[in-house]
């Protein structure tokens, strides 16, 4: 659970730093000459072509599956430990919104993931001709698409603030010295990436 | 004794026995002193009962002195009720207000099933006890004290481990009903310190195992152990329990 996670957050690095290239795309509007837009075509291109990132495509495709079903199971498998629920229960009195709902928060994220490969990837791969910042121009021009993203991101960002340090407290990890860094990183991941990603969308909808 | 005295509104849960169902049932509680810990508003609530002819509620005591970890009260939505690091026997009726209705019911957990009313078979937690909760000591001469230096913070760490009682409000509490909290104590305290070194590996690997085997749920890191402890144990021990058993499972031969 803990390494897929994890696994996944490594991947949204990547993802997020190649997309921030298509801010660029700004300058100048056919998006074909300038160099962050054409940094971000150049590296979409090798992505979908390159003959070792084909397998790695396969491998996180693999890894999104894995973290679903067996975060899904687990989470069926610890409802069974209570079999009678209490008749009152204060939980939010002793732990967080986010970390008991990581269950939701995750099949929430993953309904968003349907949409948004299907949106681009699908589209790009086995339909379109168009290039990808294109395809962005256009999906981003809908308020409504837009704010759907939005409120994935929020999701997100919950899903991260409690996966981030729990992965590294599954690993033992998060105590002494690493305590402090973990939750520093971790702010990174839940708080700075979403929040990345969602100027992509912002951006296309009102600045360009 | 304070002069001014509450009425106060109880829903506890009854249940026969093990097997039968169970419900709250409600009672009215007059004449409840803020001075009377928890545990006397039971016993005067089944004094009254017993005078009447009716059935006492089962509730689990000992020490009542917070030591024992034996009794174990599900009260408003909370282990051990609503303060930090306090044992239901430790808890004062002057938490509570005049007219306030309190639900009490037992741990709720598949590995704990009720016995009576309050009270919950708890020897899960026994079992795991027995597989690897302790270091095998031939009997002779006492070593000299000062034979096994121990750091000063390691020493601390250990006993803060060891204060674990047993009282089960970790498992109560977590909504995986994972006994992490208790485990992690139990296996950190032995594993700081050198007496302890000699069966690192075959005590993770027992105590685990007998974990899931009693089904207890997994943890997911909620930290609702840590913050309904009555004994303020740290989820720093869970993170000490991982790396041991990774430990015992990749690198210790
Ligand atoms: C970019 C996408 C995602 C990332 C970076 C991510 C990351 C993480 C991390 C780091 C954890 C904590 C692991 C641990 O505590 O050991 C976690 C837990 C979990 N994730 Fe994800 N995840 C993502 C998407 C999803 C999706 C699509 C699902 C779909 C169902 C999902 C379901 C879960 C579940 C059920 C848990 C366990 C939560 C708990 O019990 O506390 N995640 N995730
Ligand atoms: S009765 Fe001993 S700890 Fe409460």
């Amino acid at each position: 659970m803990a390494l897929s996670g994890l696994f996944l957050c490594s991947f949204l690095v990547i993802h997020l730093t190649i997309n921030l290239f298509a801010l660029q795309a700004n300058h100048d509007k056919t998006a074909e000459s300038f160099w962050g837009a054409e940094m971000f075509e150049t590296y979409g291109h090798f992505m979908a072509t390159h003959p070792v990132i084909r397998p790695l495509e396969w491998g996180l495709f693999a890894g999104f599956l894995l973290h679903a079903i067996l975060g899904i199971y687990l989470y069926l498998l610890n409802r069974k430990a209570r079999p009678v629920q209490y008749e009152v229960n204060k939980a939010g009195e002793n732990s967080t919104w986010s970390s008991r709902f990581g269950w939701l928060t995750g099949i929430l994220v993953g309904v968003f993931l349907v949409v948004h490969v299907n949106t681009f990837f699908v589209q790009s791969r086995f339909f379109g001709q168009e290039p990808m910042i294109r395809l962005m121009i256009e999906a981003f021009s809908s308020p409504a698409y837009v704010a759907f993203y939005m409120v994935a991101l929020v999701f997100l960002a919950y899903h991260l603030k409690h996966g981030f340090q729990s992965a590294f407290q599954t690993f033992g990890l998060r105590a002494g010295k690493f305590e402090k860094l973990v939750n520093a990183v971790g702010v990174v991941f839940w708080l700075l990436i979403p929040i990345g990603f969602a100027i992509i969308p912002l951006y296309f909808l009102f600045a360009y | 004794m304070s002069e001014n005295t509450m009425t106060i509104k109880l829903k506890i849960w009854r249940q026969k026995d093990r097997n039968s169902g169970g419900q709250l049932v409600t009672y009215t509680m007059p004449g409840v002193s803020p001075d009377m810990s928890f545990l006397e508003m039971l016993d005067l609530l089944n004094l009254d009962l017993v005078r009447k002819g009716e059935d006492a509620v089962a509730f689990d005591h000992d020490c009542r002195e917070g030591i024992c970890g034996t009794c174990s009260l599900y009260i408003n939505g909370r282990a051990h009720g609503p303060l930090r690091g306090v044992t239901a026997c430790q808890l004062h009726m002057r938490t509570f207000h005049d007219g306030e209705t309190i639900v009490i019911e037992p741990w709720r957990a598949k590995p704990f099933p009720i016995i009576k009313d309050l009270v919950v078979d708890r020897s899960a937690f026994d079992r795991i006890m027995a597989v690897g909760g302790f270091i095998s000591v031939k009997t002779g001469g006492t070593p000299d004290g000062n034979a096994i230096p121990i750091a000063k913070p390691v020493a601390e760490e250990a006993m803060d481990a060891a204060a674990c009682i047993g009282c089960g409000a970790c498992v109560a509490a977590c909504k995986n009903g994972s006994a992490m909290l208790f485990v992690s104590a139990k296996v950190s305290q032995l594993a700081l310190l050198p007496q302890g070194h000699a069966e690192r590996k075959a005590r993770v690997e027992a105590m685990v195992a007998q974990m899931d085997e009693e089904g207890f749920g997994n943890c997911s890191n909620t930290y609702a152990c840590e913050a309904e402890c009555p004994k303020n144990i740290s989820v720093e021990h869970i993170a000490r329990l991982n790396r041991e058993y990774l430990r015992a499972k990749f690198i210790q031969e």
